[in-house]
């Protein structure tokens, strides 16, 4: 089957779209503070804090369906988008985390470390971010050669983790309709199960090459 | 019976409403100011904002209509802070009844013109602290829930007064999910319901209140948090045991059955010690009982406020 070979336009324009929201919601707030327009409603800096941390779970989404996507349909043109997308995804953590330490904390280091250690919600934030930065790093192609294909794969399975913890913090910071984090969850379980099953594929497939019996039928023992 | 000092906001401290719709421009200037000035201390904004203000002293300005109508809690019409000014807009509040039941001489049903008619509305001035963190400044029209009390004559073995919303899910979509024990219930001490600050409102910046602000009816009770409030409510309860509160019951480690305005005690998930006036981009400290230290600090003598929260 010959592959599509997407257009040129189309790297940039989903790029450009990409940093839509962020141009958005930058630029409201600027407007809001230095025009006294009202874009983002009586609480501009709320509204900023939840507009970016949604758009952080949906690159983080966008990101995690790629392989799936381009399996199931054979789109491997897919695959270059990638990388973009990830970034993406901690771009708009990296503007999150900003709008929450300097509008919202106003640079307060106490109170970002009084926030870490006393409120869960937060502690659990902060480790998604954090574990975001190596995979950021390590996003070149270069840094994929110096680590080699498996290590760096096994480094960036940690999205895995990433995702789960983001869509707790999620949770956790609403108060009390969980409409919006359920969406989310229900989401990645979908693309977290897809990797489990494939995973469970390989291992039947590399048993059953080796002439070892799979372990078939599940739960015979323990 | 009434003291004359229904709040503590000075009426000189509040913009007159030409100005405050001007207000935006000042508060441009005021960032332009606070962006000169680098540092950019809060005082710095809200001074220019209150054309000849002086002293270090935080000035409570009007928070906008706008603001006070589209920027509400109300989950019986949908959790964003925008849904109840886009769902509530055909809650029917003609007629409405009032029922007044439980441990008082004088039980009754009123409709919603005989409840306020005996009351002298006065207009009241008060800072609203949501728990949330954030906060307006808004010129309530009521009558002290004491008017109504004297009226109806509580038991001496009433020590509670409970509040309760309308629960009518045809018109309140968000009462269909159990998003909260329905229909909303609110109480307070007696002693508190007493105080001449607690309030019934009908009305806000002179205008009968709109439907997402609480219509027909609803308490306000400036120290303590605006959950504490009850919107659009149907009845009245004098009992001798503590009212079972909405809040409460959804999340008793976090929401208390006394919610007083506290910045010592934090909500678990986040510090109370400051807050965001609706309308200002600078933080400010959130003071004890809201400000109102002074006018009901004694009601709670003696009380673990920390484990009272």
């Amino acid at each position: 089957m010959a592959s599509w070979t997407p257009p040129r336009w189309l790297r940039p324009v989903v790029f450009a779209a990409s940093l839509l929201p962020a141009v958005w919601v930058i630029g409201a707030i600027a407007s809001d503070y230095f025009n006294g327009t009202r874009l983002l409603g009586s609480n501009p800096i709320k509204e900023a804090e939840h507009f970016t941390g949604r758009w952080v779970l949906r690159f983080l989404m966008f990101t995690l369906a790629v392989t799936p996507i381009r399996q199931t349909f054979g789109w491997n043109w897919l695959q270059k988008y990638r990388r973009m997308l990830g970034l993406f995804a901690f771009s708009y953590a990296l503007i999150h985390l900003s709008i929450y330490f300097v509008l919202d904390l106003e640079l307060k280091w106490g109170d970002l470390a009084e926030d870490i250690i006393k409120r869960p919600y937060i502690t659990i934030g902060m480790a998604a971010f954090t574990m975001l930065i190596p995979l950021a790093i390590t996003s070149t192609a270069k840094m994929v050669k110096r680590l080699g294909g498996k290590r760096w794969a096994a480094l960036h399975r940690t999205i895995y983790a990433i995702v789960i913890l983001g869509t707790i913090h999620f949770w956790m910071a609403v108060k009390r309709d969980i409409t919006d984090p359920l969406i989310f969850a229900l989401i990645f379980a979908v693309l977290l199960g897809y990797r489990v099953v494939a995973w469970r594929r390989r291992r039947t497939a590399a048993a059953s090459r080796a002439g070892n019996v799979p372990p078939a039928p599940r739960r015979a023992t323990a | 019976m009434l003291i004359k000092k229904p709040d503590d906001i000075a009426s000189s401290e509040i913009t007159p409403e030409e100005l405050y719709t001007n207000r935006r421009d000042f508060l441009k200037a005021a960032g332009l100011l606070g962006i000169a000035a680098t540092a950019g201390s809060a005082a710095a904004f809200t001074h220019a904002a209150v054309p000849g203000a002086q002293g270090p002293q935080l000035k409570d300005e009007l928070t906008p209509f706008e603001d006070v109508t589209t920027y509400n809690n109300y989950y019986e019409f949908g959790t964003d802070k925008s849904e109840p000014a886009e769902n509530a807009t055909g809650l029917k509040t003609k007629p409405w009844t009032v029922k007044v039941e439980g441990l008082v001489n004088k039980p009754a049903t009123y409709s919603i013109e005989d409840f306020i008619k005996p009351s002298k509305l006065e207009e009241r001035v008060y800072r609203m602290r949501c728990v949330e963190g954030w906060s307006m400044v808004i010129p309530w029209q009521g009558f002290p829930m004491s008017d109504l009390i004297n009226r109806v004559q509580p038991l001496a073995s009433a020590k509670f007064i409970e509040f309760q919303t309308l629960f009518d899910p045809k018109q309140m979509p968000g009462q269909r999910a159990p998003i909260l024990p329905w229909p909303y219930t609110e109480g307070l001490r007696l002693d508190e319901a007493m105080h001449p600050l607690a309030i019934f409102a009908v009305g806000l910046y002179g205008k009968t209140l709109l439907p997402q602000n609480g219509a027909p009816l609803r308490t306000v009770i400036p120290w303590k948090y605006g959950f504490k409030a009850t919107k659009s409510i149907v009845r009245i309860r004098f009992t001798d045991t503590q009212p079972k509160t909405a809040w409460n019951q959804a999340t008793p480690n976090e929401y208390g059955f006394y919610a007083n305005v506290n910045p010592t005690v934090d909500h678990p998930r986040w510090s109370q010690a400051t807050e965001r006036r609706i309308g200002e981009f600078r933080k400010r400290p959130t003071l004890m009982f809201n400000g109102y230290a002074d006018q009901v600090g004694r009601l709670y003598q003696g009380l673990d406020l920390r484990r009272n929260y």
